[in-house]
């Protein structure tokens, strides 16, 4: 396979498309299956336990209409003759014990299947969750949130369907087909080669319906998908949509994403409209010819009438099962196509990948060197197009520069949520992609643009920097960069839900959340992206003042537009286009005749106005 | 909220007001979305009926022909029986497929036709909704809890009428047969019926927690990855793993306590007519022994007993189903039954002037103790720009969702031309009120579409205009120009491209009032000055309400307030307040005050 065929199915690639060629489909299948089959693997022995314990079921089960029959026969005419009713007795006994035989296999078979039904999907969800979590941004910016979370809801509901699906009755069935296809041919072969012929034209019809299920099935869960997308995105913007009179166009879109899924779900239920009755038709046909032609054959005396009579018997066992298991073949087709996106999710790598084998890093100091350093978001145009730069342990650097010159982007590289294009960022003289992750995070933590609020209080969100640290030290954080006075002005004080995203908080006290969280994460290296963007000038002063201490000792990169916080930076670079135009401290830079000058100069100029 | 009760009150709010009605009612209501299918609805059923009925006589007709022709060796009568059987059986199929095929409309058309209106009514409903409920639980009700539903009105209900249909039709026959014995199996059905309204009853208490408990890992699901960026800077995969784990292992464990009730009942279910079979046999027996019965016809009672087992033990399915589909259905006209708090009035103005005025304003969030807002009174003359000055959450973006009723003043009014905002449509109102918001709010559309979010006849030409304003022709340059997409919330774009994005869709279409939300926070000195200048222009035609944490800001304003404790305290020219009001000075002179260079190292 040339590496271009390989890349249309690979991962997440194949998502979006429902056409695909019968060779890639096989793939899929084959990746889905292996998926399916390592979820099963640790019940191997539980899922043995659980055949045994519902083929008993089912033996008692099929015990009792015998035993009813022998109740008729033989119990009842010894009583009826005066020679008492013990074995009718008996058999009623016996009849009352499998009633209990049966209801006390089927409740363990219940209880048990629920259970490993219920462990599967909980590993499913566990594993898909912890992939999602370890994959890079560039696939998260790609495969947006809507995607995630119609993976992580609607996919594995698929699939907890099917194993809500009968697995019961799959087994009686296929017990009882085989069973009874062994009985029919030493019944009679002729017959029975009769009632087995339609088998080839059965296997060509199912493989017909796999073939057009699963088309329908990717679409349909491409469909679904789309739908979550959409919803999940116009209910978080819902504020913009209802300000800009969105509703109506919002309407239309939904719709039309609603009606697509409508037409994917209707092409399934038709789908399995013509499969089970076509099924169905397939043995009711052969019941018809084995009644005929063994009608025939009973008048010539070729076959007695009982054998006839079984025949017609054991030939419904047979053709009754079928319905069953083409119905948990649709529920296998169905979450067949779930498995095949789930399994696609967790088949993608990491573009920011963990090393193998991870560089030790025991004490970081926090020196900072970037080396010919060159990125483009995906094949975009470069963003930083030759970047060569060394910070020195417990240096305070400002970033300033014009907005889309590329500023966050190389705190981006720091933080690694990207790797560069070519050459390396080092710290402490290691390159980034030879650290594990733990160690990265817990000496580098980045202050984003867009900070962001988990819901719950406002202490869980500032305990984010570091799990486990107690109030008290989360009272310190908050205390330490000035937002202690608006937290207890709260009448919940950290107990304060935040609400979803923070939305109950203003966006100044975001920041400052977000903020202290980062300080109570005490990493060497700091950085901050507009972190007091929002913020009033008395509070944005406190922050200075407070970071004045906090960074008396660790590294720390500031992006600011507000010219303030370069009083407190060792060091300034001015970034434009991607590339430091200017370096130096600020001192020295405002005195100059520079970029850097020039916006000082305006800055002062826009705080005291003429 | 004060007391630790109270949040979690809060909290189960946000999952919505629990099992409040738990009966058939919500499932009932939303039978109208199957009136118009009434056609398709009736074609499945009555296919459902024949397509039964073909079932159970085709045995019949294998009996017939063994003890007819076959018996009696006559060739003539097997070909036309032959062939019945083949008649009977082909139409079972073809029943069955009309059933199947019929229903896909109906049922489907039910499934999309709520999640329309679904997702309709919460477009409407006010902010404050949106705030209190988590966005997985409204998600987990517009997917999984219509699929329940879908699938019991698609097969469950049709089984439970013939299960009924079934059990009642061979009640009748065994009573008319022999009735001692018909007594005692209809009398079987006491402990059933009493059994499975006690089921029903916990059964909708825990399927009911099950679905909640989904949709909050939804709402998990959705927090981690929105903030996957939060959660990769700061490392802490493992910690929100965790809390989702925890959240599926609470899944998990409501779910067993499900399987483990349901199991107990189903296995009940499927006692109760064992143990009558037996019974029956037992006083058939006796019964027999005593002359009151034939043989015969003790065999022809037991052999319908028998049939009844099968209807009686898949009852127990169809109801947890049903069950399911009712505590669904509740989740869904919950939303749907909450009435938009905000809900436009009948007036419409015409030519806007764009006078605001802000008397005697309160606002409260629900359920706060405080009014942020209180007695607030302002007046924004047409043309004229008011800047707004307040400490962080001092309640500036608060005021500012007042005018287009993003939020509703507890007390007071806000008027538009001397109009009551309450009393405008609100498309009228929303057209004449543009806002930039703090945040951008971009969605993951084509940068075209996110700056003619209200405006979609807009021409190229008002969409330079508004990029020129908003110094945002930086969209030009992106790959595909105008129609590249911007990720999810822009996040392909950089912060101040965001905000000037966000910035120029408000100026699109030239609104009477705009209001600027301190939207000039993320670009650099220069660029704000070139957006200042050109805001100056259009500020100059329209009314502004502007927020403003600096100074330069602050000038695109004519006049000055300041908002303090919730009240506006003073307003004025920002010289006079500077010189007159410490607070003010406090607020925005102090940049100023320092000496920059002084204090640098
Ligand atoms: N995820 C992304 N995918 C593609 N392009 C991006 C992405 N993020 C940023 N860019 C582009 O890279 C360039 C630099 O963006 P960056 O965010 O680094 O700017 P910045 O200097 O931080 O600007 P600002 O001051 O506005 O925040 C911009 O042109 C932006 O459009
Ligand atoms: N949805 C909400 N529910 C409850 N309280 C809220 C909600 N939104 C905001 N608040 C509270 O109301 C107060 C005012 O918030 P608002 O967002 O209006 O402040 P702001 O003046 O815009 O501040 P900033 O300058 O930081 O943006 C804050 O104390 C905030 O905590
Ligand atoms: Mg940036
Ligand atoms: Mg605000």
């Amino acid at each position: 396979m040339t590496r271009e065929a390989e890349n249309t199915w690979r991962g997440v690639a194949a998502e979006d498309r429902d056409e695909i060629s019968e060779r890639v489909s096989v793939l899929l299948r084959t990746r889905s299956r292996r998926l399916l089959a390592d979820l099963l693997r640790p019940h191997r022995r539980a899922i043995a336990v659980l055949t045994a314990v519902i083929v008993a079921s089912n033996a008692a089960g099929l015990a009792l209409p015998y035993l009813v029959k022998e109740g008729i026969d033989d119990g009842i005419p010894p009583m009826l003759r005066g020679q008492g009713a013990g074995t009718l007795l008996a058999i009623v006994g016996a009849l009352l014990a499998g009633a209990l035989t049966q209801a006390f296999t089927r409740q363990a078979f219940l209880q048990m299947s629920g259970r490993i039904g219920q462990d599967i999907l909980l590993e499913l969800r566990r594993r898909v969750f912890d992939h999602f979590q370890r994959l890079s941004l560039p696939f998260h910016e790609k495969y947006t949130s809507g995607r995630v979370i119609s993976r992580l809801t609607s996919d594995v509901d698929a699939i907890a369907e099917l194993l809500d699906s009968g697995f019961d009755g799959l087994v009686t069935a296929v017990l009882t087909l085989c069973g009874t296809a062994v009985m029919l041919l030493v019944l009679d072969v002729r017959l029975g080669l009769v009632a087995l012929l339609p088998l080839p034209v059965l296997l060509l019809f199912t493989r017909w319906f796999r073939r057009q299920s699963s088309v329908t099935y990717r679409r349909t869960r491409e469909a679904v998908a789309l739908v979550i997308v959409h919803f999940v995105e116009s209910m978080t913007g819902i504020r913009a949509v209802q300000a800009f009179r969105r509703e109506q166009r919002n309407q239309e879109i939904f719709e039309r994403l609603n009606a697509d899924y409508r037409a994917a779900n209707t092409r399934g239920m038709r789908l399995v409209a013509v499969f089970m009755p076509g099924v169905k038709l397939i043995g009711n046909v052969t019941v018809a010819a084995v009644l005929l032609y063994g009608g025939l054959l009973a008048l010539h005396g070729t076959v007695t009438v009982g054998v006839l009579a079984a025949f017609l018997l054991y030939l419904r066992q047979f053709y009754e099962p079928m319905q069953e298991i083409s119905q948990f073949y649709n529920a296998l087709q169905s979450a067949g196509a779930a498995l095949e996106k789930l399994s696609g999710v967790l088949e993608e790598r990491p573009s920011v990948a963990e090393p193998r084998r991870p560089a030790p890093l025991p004490r970081a100091a926090g020196a900072l060197r970037f080396e010919g350093v060159r990125f483009a978001y995906g094949d975009g145009p470069p963003v930083l197009p030759l970047l060569d730069l060394e910070i020195p342990a417990g240096q305070t650097v400002a970033v300033v520069g014009t907005t889309g010159a590329g500023k966050t982007t190389l705190a981006k590289l720091v933080a690694r949520f990207h790797d560069p294009v070519a050459g390396r960022v080092l710290l402490d003289g290691v390159d980034l992609r030879d650290l594990d992750e733990d160690t990265l995070r817990r000496h580098v933590v980045m202050v984003t643009q867009e900070n962001y609020l988990f819901s719950g209080t406002i202490a869980d969100n500032v305990r984010f920097g570091r799990p486990g640290a107690p109030d008290a030290e989360i009272e310190r954080a908050a205390e330490a960069i000035g937002a202690h006075t608006f937290v207890s002005a709260l009448p919940g004080r950290f107990e304060t839900q935040v609400g979803k995203r923070g939305g109950r908080m203003s966006a100044g006290q975001r920041q400052l959340v977000a903020f202290a969280r980062a300080f109570l994460a005490d990493p060497a290296v700091l950085i901050l992206d507009e972190a007091t963007s929002s913020l009033d000038v008395p509070s944005e002063r406190l922050v200075q003042r407070a970071l004045r201490t906090i960074l008396a000792d660790r590294t720390a990169l500031i992006i600011a537009h507000r010219l303030s916080t370069v009083e407190i930076a060792d060091r300034v670079l001015v970034m434009e286009h991607g590339r430091i135009v200017e370096d130096g401290p600020p001192g020295r830079l405002i005195a100059g005749a520079g970029r850097f000058a020039r916006l000082h100069h305006a800055w002062l100029n826009s705080l005291t106005p003429p | 909220m004060d007391s630790p009760q109270e949040q979690a009150q809060e909290q189960a709010q946000a999952r919505g007001p629990g099992a409040r009605r738990s009966s058939w009612g919500s499932l009932w209501r939303l039978r109208s979305y199957l009136r118009p299918y009434a056609r398709s609805l009736v074609v499945s059923w009555v296919a459902a009926l024949f397509g039964i009925a073909a079932g159970t006589v085709i045995p019949l007709v294998g009996k017939e022909i063994i003890d007819g022709p076959v018996a009696h060796g006559d060739r003539g009568g097997l070909v036309p029986l032959g062939l019945l059987a083949l008649g009977l059986g082909v139409a079972e199929a073809v029943l069955t497929f009309v059933r199947r095929w019929s229903q896909a409309g109906p049922v489907l058309g039910l499934e999309t036709a709520i999640r329309d209106d679904l997702y309709r009514h919460l477009q409407r409903l006010p902010m404050s909704f949106h705030d209190r409920w988590q966005s997985g639980q409204l998600l987990s009700r517009a997917t999984s809890d219509l699929s329940t539903i879908r699938r019991f009105l698609g097969f469950g209900v049709l089984f439970l009428i013939m299960n009924i249909l079934q059990l009642t039709a061979v009640t009748v026959v065994l009573l008319r047969m022999y009735w001692p014995l018909g007594l005692l199996v209809a009398g079987s059905a006491v402990p059933v019926v009493v059994l499975s309204l006690r089921f029903e009853r916990r059964y909708i208490v825990i399927s009911r927690q099950v679905q909640d408990q989904q949709g909050d890992l939804a709402t998990l699901v959705e927090e981690s990855a929105v903030g996957i960026r939060t959660v990769k800077a700061f490392g802490r995969r493992e910690h929100v793993f965790a809390n989702f784990a925890s959240a599926a292992r609470e899944i998990r464990r409501t779910s067993l306590a499900k399987v483990r009730l349901a199991s107990r009942f189903f296995t009940f279910l499927e006692v109760v007519p064992n143990v009558t079979l037996a019974l029956v046999l037992l006083l058939g027996a006796i019964a027999v022994g005593a002359g009151a019965l034939t043989l015969g016809t003790l065999v022809a009672f037991t052999t319908l007993v028998l049939q009844l087992v099968w209807p009686v033990a898949s009852l127990g399915y169809i109801l947890a189903m049903g069950q399911e589909a009712m505590t669904s259905a509740d989740r869904v006209v919950e939303v749907l039954d909450t009435v938009p708090e905000i809900s436009g009035g009948p007036a419409v103005i015409e030519r806007p002037r764009g006078h605001v005025r802000f008397e005697g304003v309160e606002f409260r969030f629900p359920g706060a103790a405080r009014p942020v807002l209180r007695d607030v009174w302002l007046e924004v003359r047409p043309g004229e720009t008011v800047a707004l000055v307040g400490a962080t959450g001092s309640g500036k973006t608060t005021l500012t969702a007042l005018v287009p009723r993003l939020l509703d003043v507890t007390a007071g009014r806000v008027t538009i031309d001397g109009c009551d905002v309450r009393d405008l449509s609100l498309a009228s109102l929303r057209s004449v009120v543009a806002t930039a918001f703090e945040e951008p709010t971009l969605f993951s559309m084509s940068v075209r579409e996110n700056v003619t979010l209200g405006h979609g006849h807009a021409s190229e030409e008002e969409i330079r205009q508004a990029l020129e304003i908003a110094q945002a022709t930086f969209a030009y340059d992106l790959p595909w120009g105008l129609d590249t997409r911007i990720g999810e919330q822009g996040m392909s774009l950089s912060g101040g491209q965001r905000q000037r994005l966000a910035l120029a869709r408000a100026v699109l279409g030239r609104p009477r009032v705009l209001v600027l939300d301190d939207t000039l926070s993320a670009l650099d000195v220069e660029t704000e000055a070139l957006v200042e200048e050109a805001l100056r222009r259009v500020l100059a035609e329209a009314t502004g309400i502007v927020v403003a944490h600096r100074a330069s800001t602050v000038l695109l304003a004519d006049r000055v307030a300041l908002l303090r404790d919730g009240t506006v305290t003073h307003v004025g020219r920002h010289g006079d307040l500077l010189s007159g009001v410490p607070e003010y000075r406090e607020l925005l002179a102090q940049d100023a005050d320092l000496d920059p260079e002084g204090s640098m190292r």
